[in-house]
């Protein structure tokens, strides 16, 4: 049947779950489940060996899982997985935050071994994500983003069996935090979720303190086993010091125009909020905004999401009150965590999930979001390249584009591909939920969001145009190209933040 | 018009394509490899094979590198590796352009 977001889904896929209908999530009553509990005094957790752990709690079948915290400077993934392919463990569920590169060859063995044989993830890339595109797994990687991994482990639908979370301190019974240590990386956002609901909860760590551990963001109480390995990650690739604006003109072009669209909104007041993602444009937009609060003397209550560095001085200028933290994408952020009491640590659910009393994302004034592609109905593709390849994740971009003024930024074309395009490959965020679109050849607002248009057309020098305008423009400047070839056969569902089904992804014709 | 030596045009920096031209005697053979192949595969061999022939040019192997190059410069690059092929550096083929 066709979803509300246009998409054919196969009916095969309906059975257990629904198509996606509406953005709108309503007052549904859930029922939350909680994790075995396996009753000790904690003196026996501390184990020699990631093998002794894994031959003690992993069993063909189950459902394991890991952060992505450590991001590219990961070691426990592979050293984990290592383990339970040498262990000949058959048939697991993987269901980590997300797979990051570091991880994509040691995930692919894993699968032709038999060790894999379901994922549900943020995303992936490299080499995984073309194995998976090209068929390797039978079963359909089920991608949801970071509130609905939340709401999903919290409903049940998600049931980790064991969770092995790298940390870069603990003490003996598992209190430990992201902030300190030569692996620090300031918040454990989504691993907290993990902690919480897991059966088994396995720490790693290289840097064992004295009991009791604080402050502690992961607590004894949660925690089965910890682990004492050699490192944890490699420092220089968990983060890059501090994040750099870009210096590429046309993402600066773009980064004012999308400051001019904030400020001429009627959301740019005393005690707004925002969030940014980490891509060229849209972290540069903090530059602008700076300036253009102080001129104001505008300052926001809170700026959420994945931090960086340049938020972080926001905050220390005064400009920023709050920083909801749920991970951090660079060192400056990371480290500021400890000393900044104004950057709080929030967990995946209170950052993100819709099934919740209130999510952060659900009380977000601006987002400023990017895009692989954007159709003219504003559907976005942060999922699959121009070759129909996965290569990306959905994040947290379902989640924070929620806010009351979603801008998606991004430039017209890259290269021979046009990024506003008739339809995306694949629909990831629904178009009613994006109400302007910025690219340096002129902004295009939703027609839904009439309100906006009227705020912005008394606005001299702002380019406003039409969707369709833009998507024409591109496709003058890099020619028409032909339809992507794919094979019946789905190989990934993309769900909504409900997890309804938005999307699936076919395999790719060679 | 007969290709007198082999030539070539372009670098493989992004969004520019390298076209090297050598003798052939079975029509225009394009071997293409391209970063976007799958969207503008057969775009990019119409427009070398429409600038080739406005050379006359009639058997040619064309090695063509790709890096996501729009039509005008695939044009481009095209003339100029014909223009090196053919000998005739110094003597423009305005009709061409």
């Amino acid at each position: 049947m066709k979803n509300n977001a246009g998409r054919e889904i196969p009916e095969e896929f309906l059975n257990d779950r629904k198509a996606f209908e509406s953005t709108e999530i309503g007052h549904p009553e859930i029922q939350r489940t909680a994790p075995k509990v396996r009753v000790s005094t904690g003196d026996d957790k501390v184990v020699e060996s990631i093998e002794d752990v894994v031959k003690s709690t992993v069993k063909d079948g189950m459902t394991i899982s890991f952060h992505h915290h450590l991001r590219e400077g990961d070691f426990i993934f592979n050293k984990v997985m290592d383990c339970i392919i040498n262990l000949g463990i058959k048939d697991l569920t993987l269901a980590p935050s997300s797979l990051t590169n570091t991880m994509n060859d040691k995930v692919v063995e894993a699968i032709k071994a038999g060790t894999i044989t379901n994922i549900t993830s943020s995303g992936m890339r490299g080499s995984l994500g073309e194995a998976v595109s090209h068929g390797l797994l039978k079963n359909p990687v089920i991608f949801r983003s970071h509130g609905n991994r939340a709401r999903s482990i919290e409903n049940g639908e998600i049931k980790i069996d064991v969770a092995f979370l790298g940390v870069p301190n603990a003490d003996r019974l598992g209190n430990a935090n992201g902030m300190t240590g030569d692996a620090a990386f300031g918040s454990l956002g989504y691993a907290l979720m993990d902690a919480n609901y897991a059966n088994k909860v396995v720490l790693l760590t290289d840097n064992l303190v004295d009991y009791p551990n604080t402050p502690a963001s992961i607590k004894q109480t949660q925690v089965d086993y910890v682990v004492k390995v050699d490192q944890v990650g490699d420092p220089d690739r968990i983060g890059t010091g501090a994040t750099r604006f870009t210096k590429n003109p046309k993402d600066l072009k773009i980064a004012k125009m999308v400051n001019d669209v904030i400020i001429h909104s009627p959301y740019f007041k005393q005690g707004f909020s925002f969030q940014t993602g980490s891509g060229g444009s849209a972290l540069a937009v903090a530059r602008f905004l700076r300036q253009s609060m102080i001129d104001n003397h505008i300052t926001a209550s809170f700026a959420l999401g994945g931090i960086t560095k340049p938020i972080v001085d926001l905050l220390e200028e005064g400009l920023v009150q709050k920083v909801m933290d749920v991970q951090d994408f660079d060192k400056g952020a990371a480290t500021s965590m400890k000393e900044n009491k104004n950057q709080q640590e929030i967990d995946a659910s209170w950052y993100a999930d819709p099934e919740n009393k209130g999510a952060m994302v659900d009380q977000l004034d601006i987002a400023i979001l990017s895009a692989l592609e954007i159709d003219t109905n504003f559907n976005v593709n942060v999922m699959t390249g121009s070759n129909g390849v996965i290569r990306g994740a959905i994040g947290g971009h379902q989640d924070a584009a929620t806010s009351k003024m979603t801008i998606i930024c991004a430039p017209l074309t890259r290269g021979r591909i046009a990024t506003v395009v008739p339809a995306v490959s694949t629909v990831v965020t629904p178009g009613d939920s994006i109400d302007v679109l910025v690219t340096e050849a002129g902004i295009a607002v939703n027609p839904k969001r009439q309100d906006l248009v009227e705020a912005f057309k008394k606005v001299p020098g702002l380019p406003l145009v039409s969707i369709e305008e833009l998507q024409q423009r591109a496709e003058k400047i890099v020619g028409k190209p032909q339809p992507l070839q794919f094979t019946d056969r789905t190989v990934a569902l993309v769900t909504y933040r409900d997890g309804s089904l938005i999307d699936v992804i076919k395999q790719v014709k060679d | 018009m007969e290709i007198k030596q082999t030539a070539l045009a372009g670098t493989l920096e992004s969004s520019d394509i390298q076209i090297t031209l050598s003798q052939g005697n079975e029509g225009i053979q394009i071997d293409l490899d391209s970063s976007v192949e799958a969207l503008y595969g057969p775009q990019i061999k119409k427009v070398i094979t429409d600038t080739l022939a406005a050379y006359d040019i009639e058997n040619a192997k064309v090695k063509a590198v790709d890096k996501g190059a729009l039509d005008c410069v695939i044009k481009a690059r095209t003339m100029a590796a014909a223009q090196r092929a053919l000998g005739t550096v110094d003597k423009p083929n305005w009709e061409v352009l």
